[in-house]
């Protein structure tokens, strides 16, 4: 009886210690990336697909990107998938970053109650349609995060030069999917990523009501924390996914990505992928 | 209602399924949480058996101490646990961030300070007279030590009951510290968090009865051996 009971820990961690093994700090690539990117499921076929030789291990962690940059700027990731404009290229010019590259796109989509009491159906640009939240004082669900997706949020209430009263927006301070939980239990108006709103479709009863705006493009980029900058960044294992994301076989796999099962193609690549 | 009772349908359909990612989170779960467990005793019941039988100057702030870590929150340890492990922080050479070893940190300095406490508390059931005869009659400290543990296994086990639950259970820390990465550090607990997030009902009602089923196993092994020791204890 007592020799089972050492035996107990000693096989935990021999298991433990084993898989830490595989996951050689050496061969681990952390790849900071956004919510939408993980809800959607992409993230989770490039990442097999990366890892399938067995070469690197990686370390995938879905954050808003305004947390992602914060992540990069402090050395704790080796690569960013973000899709923040204006903050990736001041993280750039800052020297945080460096080979920023713009590969994949979207578009977000304004989603409301079906009955749409802010009459913003037919609407064509996105800061007529927040006039139009805002004037008819209904619930609107902000990321709150400093996400992309909340950044161009905020920009499209700069354009529409107003904001809505402060008991209708309420800041979820989470990811994508979350976000768009809340919105549909509280039956309000929310800005998503097409892509997560096509995967979750089936399980909410928002509609879009608003879609097309140029203003509404979503464009996602790679970047690389510069390791002169940091010396403990895995460069080569973050250059090994940067171009494993760059290259024909990944750019097939966005393109099919999400075909089969909601019929559509939920992200878009506009990189000369080698 | 229906939405609820559909949900609990798909959920014990998809754990009789035997799908293999539920599978890994529950393993990696209960591993982990295990391991952090066996630390913690080895750690807790010796400390706690001491610091009772002990005298020396400071030994009520000692005491505080440790029932205040009895209460600590767990995701405050896991943020610190987080910056220590950081590429930034003390502890960087180890790179356990975002890696079970990191996880299982967090859970000892969790779980420790429960054990520390039960363990002490109960050594201070003792009668003091008990320690100090054992140790007339010829015996190491560390022998009295064991003997007296021994004397109050029963509560010694319900100390490492409560440290494994304080884990099994535990959500904001491994989040932080492990980042739910998938088949790295997904455990049932950050796992069901993320699908009730995503909407995926079925799926975190299935994971979170596998937590409370597996939770349950667990304590009803650990109490079957208690109550045999004290049937033990009382035929005497």
């Amino acid at each position: 009886m007592k020799n089972i009971r050492w035996m107990f820990p000693v096989i935990s961690a021999a298991l433990i210690f084993g898989c830490q093994a595989k996951n050689g700090p050496q061969n681990a690539v952390r790849l900071v990336t956004t919510t939408s990117v993980r809800d959607t499921g992409l993230l989770d076929v490039l990442s097999d697909a990366f890892q399938k030789d067995g070469k690197y291990t990686l370390k995938a962690v879905a954050v808003g990107s305004g947390q992602a940059m914060q992540l990069g700027k402090t050395g704790e990731a080796d690569i960013l998938w973000v899709h923040s404009p204006d903050d990736e290229k001041q993280f750039v010019e800052e020297g945080y970053g460096t080979d920023r590259t713009t590969f994949m796109y979207n578009d977000f989509v304004i989603l409301g109650p079906a009955q749409d009491p802010a009459k913003v159906k037919g609407v064509k640009k996105a800061a007529d349609a927040f006039k139009k939240i805002a004037a008819a004082k209904a619930p609107f669900i902000s990321r709150g995060d400093k996400s992309g997706t909340h950044k161009k949020e905020l920009r499209i209430w700069d354009a529409a030069k107003v904001k809505p009263a402060a008991d209708k927006y309420i800041e979820a301070g989470q990811g994508m999917a979350a976000t768009l939980t809340l919105a549909d239990e509280k039956n309000a108006y929310a800005l998503v990523d097409r892509s997560t709103y096509l995967s979750m479709k089936s399980k909410i009863g928002l509609v879009i009501v608003s879609e097309g705006d140029d203003a509404l493009l979503n464009r996602y980029s790679l970047i690389l924390v510069n390791p002169a900058k940091f010396p403990k960044v895995n460069a080569a294992g973050a250059r090994a996914f940067f171009d494993f994301v760059l290259s024909k076989p990944a750019k097939e796999m966005v393109e099919k990505f999400g075909q089969d099962k909601y019929g559509k193609q939920l992200f878009f690549y506009d990189y000369a992928a080698k | 209602m229906e939405f609820i009772v559909s949900g609990f349908q798909k959920g014990i359909a998809l754990i009789f399924s035997g799908n293999a990612e539920v599978y890994a989170i529950a393993r990696l779960s209960l591993l982990v949480s295990m391991f952090a467990t066996v630390i913690s005793v080895l750690i807790g019941v010796p400390l706690g058996a001491l610091i009772a039988v002990k005298k020396f100057p400071s030994k009520k702030i000692v005491i505080s101490l440790v029932n205040t870590g009895m209460g600590l929150p767990p995701v405050v340890v896991g943020l610190l646990v987080m910056l220590f492990l950081s590429r930034s922080g003390p502890l960087s050479f180890l790179e356990w961030l975002y890696t079970p070893m990191g996880m299982v940190l967090a859970q000892v300095i969790i779980a420790t300070p429960v054990i520390t406490g039960l363990s002490m508390s109960a050594m201070q059931s003792i009668d003091p007279k008990f320690y100090r005869q054992i140790l007339t009659l010829g015996a190491g400290e560390w022998q009295a030590l064991a003997v007296c543990l021994k004397e109050i296994k029963l509560s010694v086990l319900a100390a490492v009951i409560a440290g494994f639950g304080s884990v099994i259970s535990e959500v904001g820390a491994v989040m932080i510290v492990g980042g739910n990465i998938r088949s790295q550090t997904r455990v049932l607990t950050t796992a069901t968090v993320l699908q009730t997030q995503m909407g995926n009902y079925d799926m975190a009602i299935a994971l979170g009865l596998i937590l409370i089923g597996l939770t349950f196993i667990i304590n009803l092994a650990l109490t079957f051996i208690q109550q045999q020791k004290a049937q033990a204890y009382n035929a005497k």
